[in-house]
């Protein structure tokens, strides 16, 4: 069977955007370039696809490096079961309109033993449902290469990661010990049941995802943008309040308001911010004048300073 | 600064449009550049600084940096910028930076990819990390201790890696009481040095990194003598390098097949432009095609230049494979078993002579065995004879491979005159390499022609060995340490 899709070429050329500014070009032109070589070096590669933003660009970079074939490998979602609704919607729309080949997992202890955001924390939680989960996932797929869609300028200790990633079998990071990653040759040499994680958004800002989504037109899900939705207040965070499964604590109200969201996770742990962005250009505009940071709004990254690196020293994408 | 808790209590309001720059800035690629220096010159603190001040550090970020800082603040009563950037637990600990970080920060017209590296000498393999795609370096230097060892070393990294751009940052000047004289008389120590590694383009700037004097804002207040540009405006002015201008390149990253109508070669311009038509040679083979397409999910091209990834179609079937290499049938590579290239070892064990590496340069990788020839001493500015390359030495080498090799000199393209070593044992990525030239397979001492024998005072002959002329000819060369008797002997034999 072929795989090659005759249609596309009339589809693309038919409809033709403006060309990418030289900035999003040099970012575009990195990714793709890192997409084909490890496609190239490695036997099993896997993208890791978490829905949100990142990992939409993420894939349309993907389907344009290997165009006018399919994307080589598999996508790999790793489900918590507390995902926005939404968010799983949209990912079976995207799976079927791009003919991709998605893995859902699903840690089967943490699903046995009933773990969730509300009974065991967000830290515990966050180990056990998507650590250990990708930790399977990677083993049960004998995956020699995961493509993320981290970028450096997203916490201190991800600025200091390498594009490739090298990781042990039992995928620990060691940040004393990177390989040297020098001009944009690299290092893809491991041994069995090593694995490398590849970065191919390193470079790009939070800013330069919106501006590429835009100027590329890349589909996301709604939740990105400003509606009015019930929603409670709970640590600080305005938590929505849709899942029948979350149960108002005592003083807590649902209320309703204009909100978005600037990430996307498990909704119990995903902080909505007010905004009245309803566009793209309007996300933009409100991210030029943003004080804070996107991952205010996410409870596992505030626990302390550092926590992101130990969280991937053991295999936290 | 405080921050609010809460992200409920942040409102957004677009009434606050986005400044106009948002557009302005993306008219070019980002400027790629390094801090490098000593240890406690002040690098993190200067990224940290600039970030603070191009306004790229957000309020939960500060209140962390402020919560980490705290106890720690020096007598100005500022944060520790560094921890913006040292963002190791390890680092944080000792207070040093381990690796090299990468930070993003705008202005109004440019958009900027700093590389902060470690001063360290153990880690130098992380600041030559940062230099290979960096197009401008900002050297610290401590204003109250001027040129250090470490400093001409990183300047020579630098440079060797194709840097022709330098900030000379001449921080902590605000520990001086704003002495001009130093500042002059250490710009004057660093033009001579650098005159000697051929690095002309030197921007000095008085700065106090902690304080934010010439970074991004002026010191005028506090050094009225100074009336130069202050980092920023120097940055925004520098220019970035490309390829363009050179022969067609394209390494072959994969063949795209999906199919029995199409078959696609793709990669990376690493050099040059192409267009439909065009002729072409595929490396090694040496076979010749036309190019018919060039095709881009977007749509099909009129033409691909350096940088670009692309999927390039040909007019014929020629045998092309991952690691060949697509280019200009009027301005081809070098092509051979034998080069000569400078290499930086970046691990423990550096670098063995006769023993066998991998080479990655592009997307290709063969065996190859290593010559050390001679190397770098960084505290006279003198190449000496060697035969093997420890840590961290910059050294020059002779490549032998078992197959046909290509490349262009660095100096021509950063792209495909560079390489990396990886170790068959460790796997581990040992050297960064540059290609200097290509070497005629006939050479060494077994070469059939004339020979000269001097026999010379040891103290002589080191001087000789000493020069650039006799290190770059060593392989040709047969050396033996002897008393003066013996060599007279030896060559009174000759005689008869
Ligand atoms: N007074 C003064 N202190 C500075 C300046 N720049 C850096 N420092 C201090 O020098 C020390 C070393 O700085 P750091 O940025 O960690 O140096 P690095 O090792 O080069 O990264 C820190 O205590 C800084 O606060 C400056 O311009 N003036
Ligand atoms: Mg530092």
């Amino acid at each position: 069977m072929s795989d090659i899709r005759p249609e596309a070429e009339a589809k693309h050329s038919a409809t033709q955007k403006p060309p990418l500014d030289p900035h999003l070009k040099a970012l575009e032109n990195e990714a793709i370039h890192i997409f084909r070589e490890v496609a190239a070096e490695f036997e099993r590669p896997v993208m890791l696809y978490s829905i949100g933003k990142d990992s939409s660009v993420l894939l349309h970079l993907a389907r344009k490096a290997f165009y006018p074939g399919r994307v080589p490998f598999p996508l790999l979602h790793v489900n918590t079961g507390w995902k926005f609704a939404e968010m799983i919607a949209f990912r079976d729309k995207i799976v079927k309109d791009y003919d991709l080949d998605l893995i859902e997992h699903i840690n089967p202890r943490g699903a046995a033993e009933n773990v969730t955001p509300f009974t065991h924390g967000s830290a515990l939680y966050t180990d056990i449902m998507k650590t250990e989960a990708l930790r399977q996932a990677l083993d049960a797929g004998k995956f020699d290469a995961a493509f993320g869609g981290a970028r450096r300028d997203e916490e201190a200790s991800r600025a200091k990661e390498r594009i490739y990633s090298f990781r042990t079998p039992d995928h620990r990071w060691d940040p004393r010990n990177q390989r040297p990653e020098l001009w944009n040759i690299y290092n893809g040499m491991i041994r069995n049941g090593e694995s490398v994680r590849a970065f191919p958004l390193s470079n790009w800002t939070e800013v330069d995802i919106w501006r590429y989504i835009q100027a590329e037109d890349i589909p996301i899900v709604p939740l990105y943008f400003a509606e009015k939705r019930p929603y409670v207040e709970r640590d600080g965070m305005m938590i929505l309040a849709e899942d029948p499964r979350l149960e108002l604590l005592p003083g807590e109200v649902k209320q309703e308001g204009v909100i978005r969201f600037r990430t996307l996770g498990c909704f119990p742990l995903t902080g909505a911010i007010r905004s009245t962005a309803t566009t793209l250009d309007d996300i933009i505009a409100e991210l030029e004048t943003a004080t804070v940071s996107e991952r205010q709004g996410r409870a596992i990254d505030r626990d302390q300073s550092g926590s992101m690196e130990k969280k991937k020293r053991e295999g936290y994408f | 600064m405080t921050v609010s808790a809460t992200a409920t209590a942040e409102v957004f309001s677009l009434e606050e449009t986005a400044p106009d720059h948002a557009r302005a800035i993306r008219d070019s690629r980002p400027l790629r550049l390094i801090t490098c220096g000593s240890v406690d010159d002040g690098k993190s603190t200067l990224i940290g600084r600039l970030l603070w001040d191009t306004k790229a550090v957000k309020e939960d970020q500060a209140a962390t940096l402020e919560r980490d800082s705290s106890g720690k603040q020096n007598d100005l009563g500022l944060p520790d910028f560094a921890l913006l950037l040292d963002g190791l637990q390890a680092e944080r600990e000792q207070g040093i930076t381990i690796d090299v970080a990468y930070r993003y920060f705008s202005t109004d017209r440019r958009a900027f990819i700093v590389a902060d590296t470690p001063g360290h000498e153990q880690y130098t393999r992380n600041m030559a990390t940062g230099a290979s795609t960096a197009d401008l370096a900002v050297l610290l230097v401590d204003a109250r201790v001027g040129i250090l060892e470490q400093t001409r070393r990183h300047a020579t990294i630098a440079s060797l890696m194709g840097i022709r751009q330098f900030v000379l940052a001449v921080n902590k000047i605000d520990l001086t009481h704003y002495d001009r004289a130093r500042f002059e008389q250490i710009t004057h120590d660093f033009k001579e040095f650098a005159l000697t590694l051929g690095v002309k383009q030197i921007t000095a700037i008085p700065m106090s990194a902690l304080k934010g004097e010439n970074v991004v804002y002026d010191g005028r207040a506090a050094m009225p003598w100074y009336d130069g540009p202050t980092l920023v405006e120097t940055l925004e002015k520098a220019t970035t390098r490309s390829n363009q201008t050179v022969g067609f390149r394209l390494p072959v990253q994969r063949v795209s097949r999906p199919g029995e109508s199409f078959r696609g070669y793709q990669g990376t311009v690493a050099g040059g432009s192409v267009k439909p038509g065009d002729s072409v040679v595929v490396l090694p083979s040496g076979m010749v095609a036309n190019v018919t397409k060039i095709v881009t999910f977007d749509l099909v091209r009129n033409a691909a230049v350096a940088g670009d990834a692309i999927t390039l179609v040909l007019d014929r079937q020629v045998d092309v494979a991952r690691g060949d290499m697509i280019v200009a049938i009027d301005s081809q590579p070098m092509t051979g078993r034998g080069f000569d290239a400078q290499l930086v070892a970046l691990q423990p064990d550096g670098i063995e002579p006769g023993k066998r590496y991998w080479l990655k340069s592009g997307s290709r990788r063969q065996r190859v065995s290593i010559e050390p020839v001679s190397q770098l001493d960084l505290k006279t500015a003198k190449w000496g004879a060697a035969d093997r390359l420890g840590m961290n030495a910059i050294g020059k080498v002779h490549l032998t491979f078992d197959e046909q090799a290509i490349f262009d000199t660095y100096e021509q393209n950063r792209t495909t005159g560079a390489f990396i070593l990886i170790d068959p044992d460790t796997n581990n990525t040992v050297a960064g390499g540059m290609i200097t030239g290509r070497r005629s397979e006939i050479g060494g001492i077994h070469k059939d022609d004339q020979r000269v024998l001097l026999s010379l005072p040891a103290d002589l002959a080191e001087k000789i060995m000493a020069t650039e002329l006799f290190a770059n000819r060593r392989q040709d060369v047969d050396v033996r340490h002897t008393s003066a008797g013996r060599a007279a002997e030896i060559l009174a034999d000759l005689d008869d």
